[in-house]
């Protein structure tokens, strides 16, 4: 790592210490030491123990050295200042002691940063989170880029984690308590001009253009002359390091100078965190007391209880989880199956309902072009107006131009016919779920598209080997599946049947990876493996309906469990035709495993027309406008003709909980045991980012894991007794239960 | 056919808000055109067309050109229109007028460029404006004031045209510092090149090298036969400056930007045939011109320099060959590095090697928009006169013209 001595005043041109590995080289510029960071091994720049260890050495280096005057801090990696501390270190640890430990190194390195006697100045273009962000905050200077890759932030909260080196004491200093709280609490990502506003930096330097070297380099080149100006600056105290406070400002400090007002703030913030997450999250209540700790005791108690909090939270079942879920998803943004051979450049889309404009919306501002197809001009133009709007809450929100909007626009074709389907690489239909439909579509595609051109599919349950029966080039159909609303759900699960190609798999992928996917692949079969997971669990809340549930209590039951909304609601969103028609369908295919409610309850509402949220009817009726849900009375009516009487032996709160809970996660098993899933992983991601289910036990694998196998057994057994075989336990589930040795996760 | 200038004139270039403050846009237009006519003892009724370019546009004049030509007694037979692009709008004119002679549609056209900043169209706001106009229909009393009662005091936030980039949303200025800082050119560099551009233009004002200027008469004020935003100072001056667009670290001061400039400008094309026949003595002949344009993000103010190696090849000769440069003085720094560098030849405009280092020897020696000024319409026509007068009295054989505009385009000739 780091070595050599520092030679200050050679001029501008920088002399670099040489040691080829080093992830700290040190310049001088005049009198100012600019570090540039940049860790050898990675593309990223973490602060891993070597990292930290090295930072410290050429701070000492630097401090000792008189005749440097400031210092800037700065990263050699493109895109990236510091994205956060190196989690493997944190998942190393064996102990909350450790953990505690490793918190409290990173502390005392960057109080010794907040006190040197020399100002520091963080120049940051790229990433800057988490542990990175801390660093920057320890500073007395911070210098951003506008750069759109620039964006700071403390995103521990979504690892189940806490900012551990200091984040919590110094943030509400910085930028107030609300700001704070809602910077640690959400974890967002907060772009640069929102952070100068928030106080978070100081100053902001534009993205150049191309001049005589490339933008990306010169950028960076001109962030680091700007922050050795204002080192300079801050030195001969041309620049001041503190703000001139506004009058609101000014009013903000008073009333947080207030005890009472403060507590008041407390307590509403952990009542809003109380209802967000119904006290499954054990993270956001650990911040809030330690932002409370150093306020009101001191910031030596307050770095205390950061350290320690950092180290108990390490350790709980939930940070696993979101740590697992964190590194799956980073797993599913790789396309295993290599470089398609050619890049999909035109997309057709057919049908331009929820899902088709969807699919257009989320494609169409990655420079691919998109036609957008379907038969009729009303349902046309509302999905045109869907993307459109997609881009104009852009607008609105200032993250594009208008101008950038209307370019996007401009790659979108609508049209009613196949004109323009020879130049197409890819089709993905969105319409109608019926076979016969499917085959008519996927014929009239193949007589006018090129014989390279895939046909995807974007069903939710009829097998894709069905969908190709029909095909000449069967290599060519695959599944795609997406989640509704497309834009805000980030799963895709795609389908693969025995006949189709590699190449097109790696095509599907790269393209959903360009739409900003998170990716399963599974193998083909009624279901695949998210609406397979999903159906033994609707027919089991149905049956709980008609047992005299009431829908409100059972949406209850199943957010205190942590699905993000209440099962219910789900089938409502979800739409109750769709459900009797996947419900059917799965019926066919799995016959007694899907027995529970009577999927006459369903139908008979279809031909009512309470299909859900989208007919303004379901179980719930839906007002504009109106954010209460009223219960349906007609569809009360229906469950009351078929109700069935509750069996008192498996009726509980919790048993209503694991009976749903239980079919989900077996039917889960059963994919892996039977091959759709390949790994326990990809199973996880599909079932939290696809399903909603709860992320802090970390998908239906990690949580039969952590929950006990033959706990979920036992559990089953008595349902089973009960019901009969639709809460058979799989072989699988049964040989994790006989051998507690057996695990998804080492 | 050959196409001559005959001659060309402008109204002193004044700072806006001064001398100008009372006139409109074709009030400065007809000045130059009257001024033209008088200077070339044109018959009125030998005009053929006239054509004005204009950035900023007065809403009751919207074809300037028109108003200009009505009001100095052209007759009302004789056609005119007003065309727009940014900072090259009366080079656009010129090609305009080139284009219809060439064609044979016209033997003798007026062209030329104006812009005041004195006025400007501020509007009320879109909202504002939707009330009003749903207003016009309302029948009935009540419906009068049920609209009335919708309007919020945010309606009366009036709208101001904006210099900035409709597409980027980014002002000139500030686009224009982050190519320097892109090319690295200096603070210094900069003050230096500004305080050069005073003292050439004060030397050529002391002169009388600025003939093209006529003398004005504004009603109340007396005559104006001098621009009036030259003002040579101190490096140690101009050092003191602080940024204006980016702050505070940027480098681009009120002294190495345009300052907000009202004026006029007009030259006389025609047929060197038509010229001869008239008896006039063609001051010099337009051979060629091309337009370019690039990313308005990033490469705004960049026209220039991949103009010029394209027009160049386009008439055959080649940059040594120049005699006199006229080039606006829009981040001209960035162009010459621009120019001189091999890599932006190949990333960014595709030529196997640079442009060359272009000889600032012979570069905008009578002062350019940034001592003169810059009145955006009209520009172009001060720059390719310049040009002319220059050759004629240094002796030259070739003139290139080049400019930059807004949306990022340029040109061309002699």
């Amino acid at each position: 790592y780091a070595s050599g001595t520092l030679q200050p005043g050679v001029g501008i041109e920088p002399v670099t210490f040489l040691n080829p590995k080093a992830a700290a080289l040190i310049a001088v510029k005049d009198d100012v030491a600019v570090i540039r960071i940049n860790n050898p091994d990675s593309k990223v720049n973490t602060l891993s123990i070597p990292m930290q260890r090295e930072m410290a050495e050429v701070m000492n280096e630097v401090w000792a050295n008189g005749a440097v005057k400031s210092v800037v801090l700065i990263s050699s990696k493109p895109g990236c200042f510091i994205a956060g501390a190196d989690i493997n270190m944190i998942q190393a640890c064996r102990s909350a002691e450790e953990v505690t430990a490793l918190s409290q190194e990173g502390q005392k390195m960057f109080e010794k940063i907040e006190k040197s006697p020399i100002p520091i100045v963080a120049a940051i273009n790229g990433s800057c989170l988490g542990g990175g962000l801390e660093f920057a905050l320890a500073c007395q200077y911070r210098v951003a880029t506008k750069s759109r890759k620039t964006v700071l932030g403390t995103p521990e909260v979504m690892l189940g984690l806490l900012p551990g080196a200091g984040g919590t004491q110094r943030l509400p200093k910085m930028v107030g308590l609300p700001s704070a709280f809602d910077v640690m609490l959400t974890g967002r990502n907060i772009r640069a001009d929102k952070a100068k506003k928030m106080g978070l930096v100081h100053q902001l330097v534009d993205p150049l253009g191309p001049g005589l070297k490339d933008s990306d380099v010169r950028t960076v080149e001109y962030l680091e002359e700007v922050a050795v100006g204002f080192a300079k600056g801050i030195v001969n105290k041309s620049i001041p390091l503190t703000k001139r406070k506004g009058i609101m400002q000014k009013l903000q400090d008073y009333a947080m100078g207030i005890p009472f007002v403060r507590q008041q703030i407390y307590k509403t913030v952990t009542k809003r965190v109380m209802n967000q997450t119904k006290g499954l999250y054990p993270a956001p209540l650990k911040i809030i007391e330690c932002v409370k700790a150093g306020l009101e005791k001191g910031s030596e108690a307050g770095y205390l209880e950061e350290s320690q909090n950092f180290g108990k939270l390490a350790m709980t079942p939930e940070s696993k989880a979101l740590v697992g879920l964190y590194q799956g998803q980073v797993a599913c943004k790789k396309n295993r199956f290599g470089t398609p051979e050619r890049e999909v450049k035109n997309l057709a889309i057919l049908g331009a309902g929820l899902m088709g404009a969807g699919i257009a919306q989320v494609t169409v501002d990655k420079g691919v072009n998109v036609i957008l197809k379907d038969t009729a001009t009303e349902g046309l133009s509302r999905g045109q107006d869907q993307v459109y709007k997609g881009f104009n809450a852009k607008v609105k929100k200032k993250s594009i131009t208008s101008f950038e909007r209307d370019t996007t626009m401009s790659c979108l074709t609508g049209q009613l016919d196949y004109s323009g389907f020879e130049r197409v690489d890819m089709v993905i239909e969105a319409v109608f779920e019926d076979l016969s439909i499917k085959h008519k579509v996927l014929k009239e595609v193949e007589a006018v598209t090129p014989p390279h051109c895939i046909f995807a599919t974007n069903t939710s349950g009829l097998p894709i080997k069905d969908i190709a029966a029909a095909s000449k080039r069967p290599e060519n159909v695959i599944g795609m599946h997406y989640f509704s609303p497309v834009d805000k759900m980030q799963l895709l699960e795609i389908i693969t049947t025995d006949k189709t190609s590699k190449d097109t798999t790696a095509s599907a992928v790269a393209l959903g990876l360009k739409q900003g996917k998170i990716i399963i692949v599974v193998k083909d079969g009624p279901g695949f493996y998210t609406t397979r997971c999903l159906s033994p669990m609707l027919a089991e809340l149905l049956r709980l309906l008609q047992e005299g549930v009431e829908p409100k209590k059972l949406d209850l039951l199943t957010t205190s469990f942590g699905l993000p909304v209440g099962a219910v609601i789900l089938a409502d969103e979800v739409g109750i035709d769709v459900a009797a028609h996947v419900g059917k369908t799965m019926t066919k295919a799995f016959g007694s495993r899907l027995d529970g409610g009577n999927i006459e309850v369903v139908t008979t509402m279809v031909e009512k027309g309470f299909t859900g949220r989208k007919a303004g009817k379901g179980f719930y009726i839906y007002e504009k406008g109106s954010k209460s849900r009223n219960i349906n009375p007609a569809a009360e009516e229906i469950l009351k003709k078929f109700k069935l009487s509750a069996p008192p032996s498996v009726s509980s709160d919790s048993d209503v909980q694991y009976r749903l809970v239980s079919r989900f996660v077996n039917e889960a098993l059963l994919c892996l045991q039977e091959g759709i899933l390949s790994n326990p992983m990809e199973g996880d991601i599909g079932a939290v980012f696809g399903l909603g289910f709860p992320p802090f036990l970390g998908g239906p694998f990690r949580f039969v894991d952590a929950f006990g196998a033959d706990k979920l057994v036992q559990k089953m057994k008595k349902y089973e007794e009960v019901y009969g075989n639709q809460f058979t336990a799989c072989q699988l589930l049964q040989d994790h239960a006989k051998d507690s040795s057996k695990k998804f996760y080492k | 056919i050959n196409i001559v200038l005959v001659e060309g004139v402008r109204t002193p270039f004044l700072l806006s808000g001064t001398i100008y403050n009372d006139f409109m846009a074709h009030d400065l237009a007809r000045a130059a055109l009257l001024g033209l006519l008088n200077k070339t003892s044109l018959p009125k009724d030998a005009v053929d067309y006239i054509v004005y370019g204009t950035v900023i546009q007065e809403v009751k004049t919207s074809n300037v050109a028109r108003e200009a030509a009505l009001g100095a007694g052209i007759s009302e037979k004789i056609p005119a229109h007003t065309v727009t692009m940014a900072c090259i709008s009366a080079n656009q004119a010129i090609t305009t007028a080139v284009g219809l002679i060439a064609a044979g549609q016209c033997d003798v056209v007026v062209a030329g460029g104006v812009e005041t900043m004195s006025d400007m169209p501020i509007r009320h706001s879109r909202k504002m404006r939707k009330t009003m106009l749903t207003l016009n229909k309302a029948k009935t009393l009540s419906q009068r004031l049920t609209l009335l009662s919708k309007i919020r005091l945010g309606y009366l936030t009036p709208e101001l045209p904006a210099l900035t980039e409709f597409s980027t949303n980014e002002t000139m200025g500030h686009s224009a510092d982050r190519l320097t800082a892109a090319f690295g050119v200096s603070r210094r560099e900069q003050d230096e090149f500004a305080f050069r551009s005073h003292s050439l233009a004060k030397k050529a004002q002391d002169a009388g090298l600025l003939s093209d200027v006529l003398s004005v008469n504004v009603p109340g004020k007396g005559i104006v036969s001098k621009d009036n935003g030259i003002r040579p100072s101190s490096m140690e001056q101009l050092e003191k400056l602080k940024p204006v667009f980016i702050k505070p670290h940027g480098t681009i001061t009120p002294a190495s930007s345009s300052f907000l400039t009202d004026g006029a400008s007009a030259v006389l094309l025609m047929s060197e045939e038509k010229a001869l026949a008239m008896g006039y003595k063609p001051k010099a002949y337009l051979r060629d011109f091309v337009f370019v344009s690039q990313d308005p993000k990033d490469q705004l103010l960049l026209g220039p320099s991949y103009a010029t190696p394209e027009v160049l090849e386009k008439s055959g000769i080649t940059l040594d060959d120049i005699d006199v440069f006229e080039f606006h003085e829009g981040q001209i720094l960035a162009n010459l590095k621009a120019m001189d560098s091999d890599w932006f030849a190949q990333t960014c405009m595709g030529r196997k090697s640079k442009v060359g280092v272009l000889p600032i020897e012979k570069l905008n020696l009578w002062g350019g928009s940034l001592s003169l000024g810059h009145p955006f319409g009209a520009t172009g026509a001060r720059l390719v006169t310049a040009a002319v007068n220059r050759l004629k009295k240094e002796g030259g054989q070739y003139a290139l013209v080049a400019a930059c505009a807004a949306g990022g385009q340029v040109v061309f000739d002699l």
